[in-house]
C-alpha cells in the first residue's frame, strides 16, 4: 500500500492522506491521486480499526449484542443501542411502555446534538477556526453529564435493552434537560454568528464537493449528506419508530448539494433535535421503564431488518435467525460506509485543500465504516 | 405500491422468479445466471422505481452462499429484497455496481468476507483485510488461530 506512494509513469503525484491525519478524525488511509493541485482520485484503504463485531455477534446472545454496537459510532451510541433492541422487540412482538419510548426518544435526540456539536467543532478546526472546539465541546459536556448520571457512562452508553430502558432515570433529569435547552438555544445564536455567515468560511464552503441528487441516490448517501441534495432520507418519516409519529418536527431539505447545505442542514436539525425534546420532556408518562423479558431471548427463524436514523444517516440492522439463541448472521448497514463510497465522486476535480472542507462535511466516524 | 402489486409486477417481469412473503418486505430469489437482466430491469421500470440500494450482503449455509441486496424507491418507499444462491466452491455472480454504484465498496467488502467474485467489477480488490489475507473471515468455518473471534 505505501510502496506506490510517488510520481506516477502520467507524471500523476500519490500522496497518503492517513492513516495518520488529524483531519480523518480516526485511522481512515486514503491515497489521493493529484495533477498538480487537482485530485482526480481518491482511494480508501480500510481496515486499521475492524474488529469484526458482526462476526463476533454471531456468538453473543440478543442482549449481549447490543453493548457491542456502542462500539461502531461511538458518537451514536444511544441510536446504534436503539436499533437493535428495536429489532430484538420486533422479532419476539414485545410491547414497549410508553415511558421508556418516550426516554428512548429524548435520549436519542440528546446524542443527536452532542454528535452535531462534535462535528461542527472538529469540521471548523479543520478548516482553521480553533474557538468553536472550545464553545461546542463545554456545550457537550453538559450532554455528556446529563447522560452520565442517567446511564453510568459518557461515551458507551448501552442504556437502551431489549424491552425499554435499563434503569429509571435521574431525579434531576427533567430539571437538567430543561436548563440545557434554554442554555443551549442562545448557544446555536452564537453558533452561527461565530461561523455561518463569516466569508472566509463561506468561500471554502460554497460550490465545493456537489452533489447531485441523482448521485446522491446512485451511491447510497444517507443523512445530513443525502438531504443537503434535496433527498427526502429521514427514517423517522419514512419509517417512524417509538413515538417519532407522534411528534412534529420538519425534516431539513437543502437543495445545493454543496458543503454549505450539508453544514446547513446538520445546524437546523440541532434546533429540530430541541423542539423534539421540548416536546417530550414534560410528558414523559409513568409507568414502567422495561417490558417483561424472558432470560433468554430467542428470536424466531426467519430474517429481520431494522431501519433507524443516526445522526450520520440510516442505520440498518438485518439479522438472520435460525431459532437459536445467537444470531445466525446479522449485518450492520452503516452510514459511514455508504457515505464513503461518495467521497471519490465528490472530490474530483477540486483542489486538495477543498478535499479537507469536502470530507469534513461528510462527518465520517471511522469505527462506523471499519465496523 | 402494495405487496401484491409487487408481486404482479415481478411475476411478470420474470416469471421463474420464486417470491417469499413471510418477512416484513417481500423476497424475492432469482437464478445468477438471470440475476443481472432482473435487475436492470426493475431498476429501469417506470412503476417500481428501484433507485435505491440500502443493503448488500452475503449469507453462508454451509452448504451455499446467499448474496442478499435490499432495494427501495425513493419516490414510492416500498422496499424487496433480492437473493441469489451461489456455489460455495465457486461462488460468482454479475456486478450491479454500474446500476447502483454504492455497490462498488459493498461488493469489494462481500468479496474479501466471502469470497463471491462478483464479475465485470471495475476494482475487485481487498478493501479491508490487509493484502497478504487468507482465508474469507465471515463464512462460518473460518478459524483463526492467532486472533480469537469466537467469545
Amino acid at each position: 500500500m505505501f510502496e506506490e506512494i510517488g510520481t506516477t509513469e502520467e507524471g500523476d503525484l500519490l500522496i497518503n492522506v492517513g492513516p495518520q491525519h488529524p483531519a480523518t478524525h480516526g485511522v481512515l488511509h486514503l491515497v489521493l491521486t493529484l495533477n498538480g493541485e487537482i485530485i482526480k482520485k481518491v482511494e480508501p484503504h480500510l481496515g486499521y480499526i475492524h474488529r469484526s463485531i458482526e462476526k463476533m455477534c454471531e456468538s453473543l446472545s440478543y442482549r449481549q449484542f447490543i453493548y457491542v454496537t456502542s462500539r461502531m459510532d461511538y458518537l451514536s451510541a444511544h441510536i446504534n443501542n436503539h436499533a437493535c433492541a428495536l429489532i430484538v422487540e420486533k422479532g419476539l412482538n414485545v410491547e414497549v411502555p410508553q415511558r421508556a419510548q418516550y426516554i428512548r426518544v429524548i435520549m436519542d435526540e440528546l446524542t443527536r446534538i452532542a454528535s452535531h456539536e462534535l462535528w461542527w467543532s472538529a469540521m471548523s478546526m479543520d478548516l482553521g477556526a480553533f474557538t468553536p472546539y472550545f464553545l461546542a465541546f463545554r456545550e457537550r459536556e453538559k450532554i455528556n453529564e446529563i447522560m452520565e448520571e442517567t446511564c453510568g457512562a459518557r461515551l458507551t452508553m448501552n442504556y437502551m435493552v431489549p424491552g425499554g430502558v435499563m434503569a429509571e432515570l435521574h431525579p434531576d433529569f427533567q430539571k437538567r434537560v430543561k436548563a440545557f435547552i434554554v442554555d443551549f438555544k442562545k448557544t446555536l445564536h452564537e453558533y452561527q454568528e461565530l461561523i455561518t455567515g463569516n466569508i472566509i468560511f463561506q468561500n471554502r464552503m460554497k460550490g465545493v464537493g456537489y452533489i447531485s441528487k441523482e448521485d446522491a441516490i446512485s451511491y447510497g448517501c444517507t443523512g445530513p449528506v443525502a438531504r443537503a441534495s434535496g433527498l427526502k432520507s429521514d427514517i423517522r418519516k419514512i419509517a417512524p419508530y417509538d413515538v417519532y409519529d407522534k411528534i412534529e418536527f420538519d425534516e431539513i431539505l437543502e437543495t445545493d448539494g454543496d458543503c454549505f447545505a450539508r453544514y446547513q442542514v446538520r445546524i437546523n436539525e440541532m434546533s429540530q433535535s430541541i423542539r423534539i425534546i421540548e416536546q417530550l420532556i414534560d410528558n414523559i408518562p409513568e409507568g414502567d421503564f422495561q417490558a417483561k423479558t424472558k432470560a433468554v431471548l430467542k428470536l424466531p427463524k426467519g430474517e429481520f431488518y431494522q431501519r433507524v436514523e443516526t445522526a450520520r444517516g440510516e442505520l440498518g440492522v438485518y439479522i438472520v435467525s435460525e431459532g437459536a439463541a445467537q444470531p445466525y448472521r446479522i449485518k450492520f448497514r452503516s452510514p459511514g460506509f455508504s457515505n464513503l463510497s461518495v467521497l471519490d465522486h465528490m472530490v474530483r476535480g477540486y483542489k486538495i485543500g477543498d478535499f479537507i472542507a469536502a470530507m469534513g462535511t461528510l462527518d465520517l466516524v471511522i469505527p462506523d465504516i471499519d465496523r | 405500491m402494495t405487496k401484491e402489486e409487487l408481486k404482479i409486477k415481478i411475476t411478470e417481469i420474470l416469471s421463474t422468479a420464486i417470491i417469499d412473503e413471510s418477512s416484513e418486505w417481500i423476497n424475492v430469489s432469482v437464478e445468477a445466471n438471470e440475476f443481472r437482466s432482473f435487475m436492470e430491469q426493475i431498476r429501469s421500470d417506470k412503476d417500481l422505481d428501484l433507485d435505491y440500494l440500502f443493503c448488500l450482503t452475503c449469507v453462508d449455509w454451509k452448504t451455499h452462499l446467499t448474496t442478499v441486496y435490499h432495494l427501495s424507491s425513493t419516490t414510492t418507499r416500498h422496499c424487496i429484497v433480492v437473493k441469489v444462491k451461489l456455489d460455495r466452491n465457486n461462488p460468482e455472480v454479475e456486478t450491479i455496481c454500474d446500476i447502483w454504484r454504492t455497490a462498488e465498496l459493498h461488493e469489494r467488502e462481500v468479496f474479501e468476507m466471502f469470497g463471491v467474485k462478483f464479475l465485470h467489477h471495475p476494482d475487485l480488490r481487498l478493501l479491508i483485510l490487509p493484502d497478504d489475507f487468507i482465508g474469507f473471515p465471515l463464512r462460518k468455518d473460518f478459524e483463526d488461530p492467532i486472533n480469537m473471534i469466537k467469545l
